[in-house]
């Protein structure tokens, strides 16, 4: 190795503290792009390919029985690729040994053969065997919630029959890979399965015989979605079509689509925020060994070593940082993303996710590098470079220093001399001042950032479970039913109150703007299911007109007093001009409310209910679930604290995660910023408080000068953090409200708190890690030497 | 010894050393930089200490002003022995009795010219004001330059003014002439020398420059670590006559 290489080493090795604090930063801005690019990779492509092979449709529609020789007719469109007519059934599940409520959609296959399009992937086991109509194939998660194996019984309740089933194999479904309850925002395997069987015996079932209710097709190349949905909804109109939908509308591609999207948010922000903290630490650190070898670069030169020498050899210290930073950020970036690869195939079932790292991603991650580390570290190296020796073997002049504006201020007579030192240091250096501030304040406001998200989800479900769903248990019968019926289930023993509703597939359209959704007919005072304004106070629900959830009406562009056309889904399917009355602020989920009689008259019929939620006792909870799972009308049972447990999980295993990172990640620039200017003021000024030990300061008052600087720089950057902060949580509050559903907007003390404790807490063990070396000072020889 | 080093009013010498050895340890090698020195300085006089590169003045002088401490022997401060004493208290010593002169000024480049003799006067119980300080060495007219803005004599008296506010009762210089030319050198020595006659500060001035001895009551000549000879001067030179 030759003699200069070995220096640039040795000089490392000594400033190893700076040197690891910033290869973390870097490893860490590595790390978020890596992890991101890898796992939007992964998801993309694994996503492509299961699309591709199992020939994912591109338009769904539902109606509600059309013969089959409409699906001929359909065919001769124009812009259509392929067209799959099916059946498809809600039903109600009982599995052995669970004693839960399980509800199920239940899909037909062609008779003994895959079909032609939205292909399963068999993982277990085979399709039912034509003419078998007890035979289904179970979606894999639902069957590994329940240990359920090709060969096992279970029993569904098929438009009000029991049906005894045996499962022949286990699947995939492009359809499926978020495998979610139509109005969940999470998958719940034990509760909500899909299954598939031979078409004739589910045709029989459901009374389908030579017709469907179900259809799917691709495009032909280059056909307008728009325009082949148009015809589509033209043509099945009459036979209770509920309007065709592209994939954006399909429920487990659009999850997808947005998880999608939030990587490529956090490929794009992260890194940059990493990765310019970590140029300007650099920038740092290259301008301090270059001042501090003035000399040793002069008697380079004079050994006759040129400009491009000496700008390699800096050159060289400062990418040795860099690829360490990197290598670090590759190797943990590769092993988050093996550890999140696992938590996505929980919630996104792909045949195959598989991981690797692409060599964009790499290539992306190394120029991100090298080009923060070339802002970084250029005009040190070129000042480096362009030094004359003879000027350099001088000692250098004193800094110039100003009085500052707070010594010109009626307060600057009351300075001590120390802080007069720190004041005018601080702004002597303006830029580093300031760099440093926002490095400290950006880290704070990741900060701010995780601990905002984390009580925002908390508040969302708060609110959804605490303030709005006050009830134990949530019935949806199979039709709608007369009023009366829900006496019969007050008289179940265990009922403490029942409310019944009525819920109708409606589309709602203003102006240009249209949104498919369900009224809920509610009682004039709802107990159980709660109407809320922003203030969490309870809306009376109007006598007529409809209430809308505040993003509708943003989204249709209605405030109360104006009107929407109501095009009812069902029964009757006549639109209607309804008047607005009032919104409603809830946090999950867009939906439209009336009062109960107003929908009835709506849908032209008598007091009549599809659904009920309960208030039970809960010792009598089992036993009661055993009696309503009797009853053939209801279709489904949900238990709400369930719901409420499976979200609050989903959190824990996210959020918290997330967190735990965003936390080491922006201790970390706290670190690196706060030890890394604390070090090299420490360097700088050596000589000067060693001199003032010399004149009889005590290390106490010696030591304030440099940890004060590093106080004000924390204390001016704690709020900023908190103002970056406010500002990315605004920013995610924004990107995170969708019709899924809305981040509250709340930031409390605690949050602030949070995010000053955490840069207080980094700032103080880098002043732990200063404090030692202010306690080794040595005063004889720092006034030998002249820098 | 923990707490503070008294103030003793005897007639006796200001500082007393006896068989002061002072080793060091560099890498590998002990370096002798003082092996036994005997020396005494008395209330009130100016002493030149000369030597060459490696004698050992530095060393004895950062062990006079409670810098370093002594691998062997005594230094004795009023009677009190500062080898035994614990870095709170050498501090406290450094604080109210001494004051010191340095070859590269030392000054804080961030503070004028009134604030680096304030950095001193604001933690010392009897001092005379900055501006009063500042006046002594002649740049009353200076008092809000930055040590940026000042030349190197000036810079070196403000050094001074820094050193004498706190009205130390010991004065010490090391190579205050080192880094001047040679007229500005004279000036700075005409501070000292004004300073030490006003104040009765014991002024002990270390230099190589065996010219700087003739102004000096006594001259001290320190080489291979030991007194080699003690020189008291019939008259103290001014100064202004001397040239090198």
């Amino acid at each position: 190795m030759r003699a200069l290489s070995r220096k640039a080493l040795r000089d490392l090795a000594r400033l190893k503290g700076q040197v690891a604090a910033i290869a973390v930063v870097i490893a860490a801005g590595v790390m978020v792009l890596i992890l991101t690019v890898a796992m939007r990779e992964a998801i993309a492509s694994a996503q492509a390919r299961f699309y591709e092979t199992q020939r994912f449709a591109d338009v769904f529609a539902e109606l509600e029985r059309a013969p089959e020789r409409v699906a001929a007719r359909l065919r001769e469109l124009p812009g259509i690729d392929q067209i799959e007519t099916r059946v498809q059934a809600p039903v109600r599940l009982e599995v052995p040994g669970f004693a839960g409520p399980v509800r199920g959609l239940l899909l037909s296959l062609p008779d003994g053969r895959q079909p032609a399009l939205n292909r399963l992937h068999l993982r277990e086991g085979a399709l039912p065997a034509p003419g078998r109509a007890d035979q289904v194939v179970l979606s894999e998660p639902f069957a590994e919630a329940h240990g359920l194996r090709p060969g096992d019984a279970l029993r569904a309740i098929v438009n009000g029959r029991e049906v005894d089933l045996v499962v022949s194999g286990l699947a995939l479904s492009p359809e499926f890979i978020y495998q979610v309850a139509p109005t969940d925002l999470l998958p719940d395997y034990a509760h909500y399965g899909v299954l598939w069987m031979g078409r004739p015996g589910l045709a029989e079932a459901m009374d389908m015989d030579g017709a469907f209710n179900s259809l799917v097709l691709t495009l032909a190349p280059g056909a307008d979605p728009r325009a082949v949905i148009a015809a589509v909804d033209r043509r099945l109109a009459r036979y209770g079509g509920i309007g065709a939908t592209d994939r954006d509308e399909q429920i487990s591609h659009r999850f997808l689509a947005d998880e999608l999207d939030q990587l490529r948010v956090m490929a794009l922000v992260l890194p940059a925020v990493f990765l310019g903290v970590a140029a300007f630490l650099l920038n740092l650190l290259m301008a301090r060994i270059v001042t501090g070898q003035r000399q040793q670069i002069a008697i380079l030169k004079a050994f006759g070593y040129g400009d491009g020498a000496i700008a390699g050899h800096f050159g060289l210290m400062a990418g040795l940082v860099v690829v360490l930073g990197l290598a670090l950020g590759i190797a943990l970036g590769a092993w988050a993303a093996s550890g999140l690869v696992g938590l996505y195939a929980e919630y996104f079932r792909f045949p195959q996710m598989g991981l690797r790292l692409p060599p964009q991603s790499l290539a992306l991650a190394l120029a991100l590098a090298v080009a923060a580390a070339l802002l970084g570290t250029l005009g040190a190296v070129r000042r480096a470079a362009r030094q004359p020796p003879a000027e350099a073997m001088r000692p250098p002049a004193p800094e110039r220093f100003r009085p500052s504006w707070l010594d010109r201020s009626p307060l600057g007579r009351y300075l001590g001399q120390p802080t007069r030192i720190i004041v005018r240091n601080l702004s002597r250096h303006r830029a580093k001042t300031l760099f440093s501030t926002v490095g400290i304040a950006l880290s704070g406001g990741l900060l701010l950032l995780g601990s905002y998200q984390f009580g925002a989800v908390d508040r969302l479900l708060d609110v959804q479970y605490r303030l709005v769903m006050q009830m134990d248990l949530h019935l949806t019968l199979t039709e709608p039913t007369s009023f009366g019926a829900l006496a019969e289930l007050r008289a179940q023993l265990g009922v403490r109150h029942v409310e019944g509703y009525r819920s109708a597939a409606v589309r709602l359209v203003a102006g240009r703007r249209d949104y498919r959704t369900a009224i809920l007919g509610v009682e004039a005072a709802p107990r159980l299911r709660r109407l809320l304004d922003g203030e969490h106070r309870p809306v009376p629900v109007p006598p007529d007109g409809l209430l809308l959830t505040r993003y509708l009406a943003d989204y249709l562009g209605v405030r109360p007093g104006g009107s929407v056309t109501v095009e009812v889904l069902e029964g009757h399917r006549r639109a209607l001009a309804v008047g607005v009355a009032g919104v409603v602020d809830e946090p999950i989920g867009l939906g439209a409310y009336m009062a109960r009689p107003a929908l009835n008259r709506l849908m032209g019929e008598g007091p009549a209910v599809s659904g009920a939620w309960l208030l039970v006792d809960p010792a009598a909870q089992e036993r009661l679930l055993a009696r309503l799972w009797e009853m053939p009308r209801i279709a489904g049972i949900a238990l709400v604290a369930d719901a409420e447990r499976q979200f609050r999980d989903y959190i824990g295993d996210t959020v918290l995660a997330t967190m735990t990172i965003l936390l080491l990640m922006a201790g970390s620039i706290t670190f690196a910023v706060v030890y890394n200017n604390a070090r090299i003021a420490f360097a700088e000024r050596a000589r000067e408080l060693a001199t003032l030990r010399v004149l009889g300061l005590t290390r106490a008052e010696v030591s304030w000068i440099l940890i004060g600087e590093i106080a004000v720089l924390t204390l001016l950057a704690i709020p900023l953090g908190w103002l970056v902060g406010t500002g990315f949580a605004a920013l995610l509050s924004w990107a995170m409200t969708t019709d899924l559903f809305r981040m509250p907007w709340i930031i409390t003390p605690r949050t602030y708190a949070f995010s000053a404790a955490g840069v207080l807490v980094a700032a103080a063990l880098s002043v732990t890690a200063i404090a030692r070396r202010l306690g080794r000072l040595d005063m004889v020889l720092a006034l030998k030497t002249l820098d | 010894m923990s707490g503070s080093i008294a103030t003793t009013p005897e007639r006796e010498p200001v500082f007393c050393t006896r068989g002061l050895i002072k080793t060091y340890q560099v890498g590998e090698v002990e370096i002798a930089a003082l092996r036994g020195v005997d020396l005494e300085l008395h209330a009130g006089e100016l002493v030149v200490i000369l030597g060459a590169s490696g004698s050992g003045k530095s060393t004895l002088v950062n062990i006079l002003g409670g810098l370093d401490r002594a691998s062997g022997g005594t230094v004795r401060y009023r009677g009190q022995d500062l080898s035994l004493a614990d870095d709170r208290a050498l501090t406290a010593y450094r604080r109210r009795h001494v004051g010191f002169v340095f070859q590269f000024y030392n000054l804080i480049s961030s503070l004028t010219a009134r604030e680096n003799v304030a950095i001193v006067t604001e933690i010392s119980t009897d001092p005379m004001p900055p501006e009063e300080a500042l006046a002594l060495v002649g740049l009353a007219d200076r008092l809000d330059h930055f040590p940026a803005q000042l030349s190197g004599g000036e810079q070196q008296r403000v050094a001074i003014a820094r050193a004498v506010a706190k009205r130390p009762a010991v004065l010490l210089c090391d190579e205050p002439t080192g880094a001047l030319d040679s007229q500005t050198g004279i000036r700075v020595l005409e501070v000292l020398r004004r300073i030490n006659e006003g104040l009765g500060a014991t002024t002990a001035i270390i230099t190589h420059n065996r010219v700087i001895g003739e102004m000096a009551d006594r001259v001290v000549r320190l080489g291979d670590g030991r007194v080699q000879e003690v020189r008291v001067n019939a008259r103290r030179r001014d100064p202004a006559e001397l040239s090198w």
